[in-house]
């Protein structure tokens, strides 16, 4: 049997799966509709691993793994659900609800947000720590998107699908810890940089921080599927 | 080059040196130069010069008690004397041959007779910026031994057999590096020098760096050969300007004597090493984020694995070591792996170098063998804390380490005994606390440190750090209550168990330590609203009238 198409089999919560070599655990508990919350990845674009979202327990270790880049092996056990990972999980998003503004209420993607889906999900009925409430610009210079730093949650999901699937690495991350930021090209306005105008961004962004002027007010639904299909159809040719 | 020829030439550094009556060493490294040691060396070439005799004006690197500085080493006898200055010159010029100096002979006998130095061997003995200096004390012999007598394996089982773990904090076995590094397959692999020392307070790696600098090349030399490298990097900050030259002044004499380049010693062995520098961005320490750097990317770090072992540099397996690891190196194969794990405890062997710096008499640079008692390193090597004060704490290993108690002093220093009490090895910094400080105040310093070193990229260390900040900030100014103290435990654990890289994983270890051996610390400043140490700024409540 050669190494591509080696098998594996494990346990992911009490469940006997199998997996091909190579797999993350995330796709394999994906394969079989086995939730684990995700925020930073998105199917078609490379894991960074940062949102920690995804950690799970191995049996025999201690150290919590994150599923989206952790790949499986032989007799591996996983858990993905336990009261610890909740623990974790909960207080991951309070920092997240407390680190800039999100009010759901008065958010363009109030109802199709990932974040305010993950605190219903994980049970978050409210936040303990203290808002820190950062007063960060609006940049509405573009003139058909705007961000709002405000609602960002760094999970760079625009800068990976601006580098990565439209190939123009407008976005990048600036700064660093607590002050870290979002920027289009050297810091420029959105308006004049040297964005292709595509709107990849604003599709992956999981939250209200990319949005479309067009549907300021109004329903505001996301569309991130686009990118395993063009992946395919781009492998394909 | 062959071992002949380096015995030639430092047969040629003794004739030379013999040609002097008597050799004079001025440290000049940073501590004693702010003291004005450039002033001294003047004076003293000047003196000799005055004086008719036949004296070597020699500046090293650092000789260890900083606070005991500038200090002066006359080799005929070894003499030490400390806090000298430029008036006294002639003084020490015309004593040589007779009586020294009495009153300024240094008074720290006991500082040194605990101390065992294999990493600063040469520290205070020989001129950095001369390669002849070095090779004189058995210097390149370890490369020449391991290149013409030894194979790769050979050198990777005497490093296992030493028992050498990494001296960069994490302890990880260097042999079972190197040998991973050694199995990993393809024809490219990088030897990497991490000399990005960010730790307040520690200055092991600058020291070396700038003391004894071919030191630590001939170690990545050592180290490529056995895993088969054929390039290095030396990763320094650019605040260590210093360090930087004398590096580039040594990997130039070291070319140009053969040591570094193509067919070293004669045999198929090529290795050079280039000297990047970094931003000085704490986390560029982890090695994930230094190998971004390094390839000129933003330094945040990966999820491992892959480790560097198997995919580092550009995708390359990559040896990444600490300076003082590689300081460790030529010694150890030059005595043999049972010389060093002859030395020190049962699971940490050999030496380590540690900074003491803070509420101590003698700051400064001391090597001492692993398993020493903490208390020896701070009442005897240290002089214990000064100015009539009381022994409060001692934080080890830096922002990721932990505050130890004065009754866990008797512990002895080892990886495995520093992490049961809560804190690290780490690179080896020293902080001593006294009666002055508050701890509350010093897990908010470390914790405010972390917070503004986090690259930002995962959500525990960049949210996390920011409100432990907060939190402390709060029961510092005494207006913390205890459900802060509640949700500031909550957040240590989310942070420790859940960050990706060990800045985020040991930040919380200052506020873990502290809460645990000083917590009556935490509660006066919430409940009675006071800093038992007088350090917190907290205002009387204002009374409201009804």
């Amino acid at each position: 049997m050669s190494d591509a198409v080696e098998v594996k089999t494990l346990i992911i919560d009490g469940e006997e799966v199998s997996a091909l070599r190579g797999q993350t655990i995330l796709e394999v508990a994906r394969e079989n509709d086995i939730n684990i919350p995700t925020l930073c990845h998105l199917e078609g674009l490379s894991d960074v691993g940062a949102c920690r979202l995804c950690l799970v327990e191995i049996k025999g270790s201690n150290k919590l793994l994150p599923a989206c880049v952790a790949t499986v092996f032989e007799g591996m056990e996983v858990s993905t659900n336990t009261e610890r990972l909740q623990k974790h999980r909960r207080m991951i998003l309070e920092m997240l609800f407390a680190e800039r503004n999100h009010i759901c209420s008065v958010c363009v993607s109030n109802g199709h947000c990932e974040l305010q889906t993950l605190g219903q999900e994980q049970g978050l009925t409210h936040i303990r720590l203290p808002y820190r409430n950062p007063e960060l610009k609006v940049d509405a210079s573009h003139e058909r998107f705007t961000v709002d730093h405000n609602r960002c949650i760094l999970c760079t999901r625009c800068v990976r699908a601006c580098a990565e699937i439209e190939g123009a690495h407008v976005w990048d991350v600036m700064g660093r810890g607590i002050n870290s930021i979002v920027i289009t090209d050297l810091n420029d306005e959105w308006g004049s940089s040297t964005c292709t105008r595509c709107g990849k961004c604003v599709q992956v962004c999981p939250t209200g921080a990319l949005f479309d002027k067009s549907k300021i007010g109004s329903d505001h639904p996301k569309y991130p599927d686009f990118l395993p299909y063009l992946n395919l159809m781009r492998e394909a040719q | 080059m062959t071992i002949e020829e380096l015995e030639q030439i430092a047969e040629s550094v003794r004739l030379e040196n013999a040609k002097f009556d008597f050799e004079v060493n001025v440290c000049m490294d940073l501590a004693c130069a702010s003291q004005g040691a450039d002033k001294l060396r003047e004076a003293l070439v000047q003196a000799a010069a005055a004086s008719g005799k036949s004296i070597l004006v020699r500046k090293t690197g650092c000789m260890g008690p900083c606070s005991a500085g500038p200090l002066v080493k006359v080799d005929e006898d070894d003499t030490l004397y400390s806090h000298v200055k430029a008036e006294n010159a002639e003084a020490i010029v015309s004593s040589l041959g007779g009586t020294p100096v009495p009153e300024l002979q240094c008074e720290l006998n006991e500082h040194f007779d605990k101390q065992v130095r294999v990493v600063l061997e040469n520290a205070g003995h020989i001129d950095p910026e001369k390669i002849d200096d070095y090779i004189s004390r058995d210097g390149y012999k370890a490369l020449m031994i391991a290149l013409i007598e030894m194979t790769p394996n050979g050198v990777i089982h005497r490093i296992t057999e030493s028992g050498l773990r990494g001296r960069g904090g994490g302890g990880y076995p260097t042999g079972l590096k190197w040998s991973t590094v050694a199995k990993a397959g393809g024809d490219l692999k990088y030897v990497v020098c991490n000399g990005d020392e960010g730790d307040p307070g520690a200055f092991m790696d600058r020291s070396v760096m700038e003391g004894d600098p071919h030191r630590v090349i001939e170690g990545m030399a050592i180290a490529a050969y056995a895993v088969g490298a054929s390039k290095g990097f030396i990763y320094v900050r650019a605040e260590y300007p210093v360090a930087v030259a004398r590096l580039t002044t040594a990997l130039r004499e070291a070319r140009r004597r053969g040591l570094l380049g193509n067919n070293i010693g004669g045999t198929t062995f090529n290795f050079d090493v280039e000297i990047r520098l970094g931003a000085g961005a704490f986390v560029c320490g982890e090695e994930t984020a230094l190998i971004a750097s390094i390839e000129g990317r933003r330094g945040t770090p990966k999820p491992r694995p892959p480790y560097p072992a198997v995919s580092g540099l550009w995708g390359k397996p990559t040896l990444i070591n600490n300076v003082e690891t590689y300081a460790n190196i030529a010694p150890i194969v030059r005595n043999g792996g049972k010389w060093f794990a002859d030395m020190g405890s049962e699971r940490s062997k050999g030496t380590k170098v540690f900074a003491l710096t803070g509420k101590i008499a003698n700051t400064g640079l001391v090597e001492v063998p692993m398993g020493i008692k903490l208390r020896e390193i701070i009442e005897v090597i240290g002089g214990g804390v000064p100015g009539g004060h009381t022994f409060k704490a001692v934080q080890t290993g830096g922002p990721s380490g932990g505050c130890i108690p004065a009754d866990m002093l008797d512990i002895g220093v080892s990886y495995d005994a520093l992490l049961k009490v809560g804190s690290i090895m780490g690179s080896g910094g020293m902080i001593v606390m006294d009666d002055t400080s508050c701890m509350v105040n010093v897990a908010k310093f470390f914790i405010e440190f972390c917070m503004t070193e986090s690259c930002g990229k995962c959500i525990p260390c960049r949210a996390g750090t920011a409100q432990m900040h907060t939190l402390l900030t709060r029961i510092c100014e005494g207006v913390g209550t205890m459900e802060d103290l509640e949700l500031l435990e909550d957040l240590c654990s989310t942070v420790k168990e859940t960050s990706l890289c060990g800045l985020g994983q040991t930040a919380p270890n200052p506020v873990l330590s502290t809460l645990k051996y000083f917590r009556e610390e935490y509660m006066e400043h919430i409940q009675h609203k006071r800093c038992p140490a007088g350090v917190c700024k907290i205002e009387a409540p204002v009374e409201v009238l009804a």
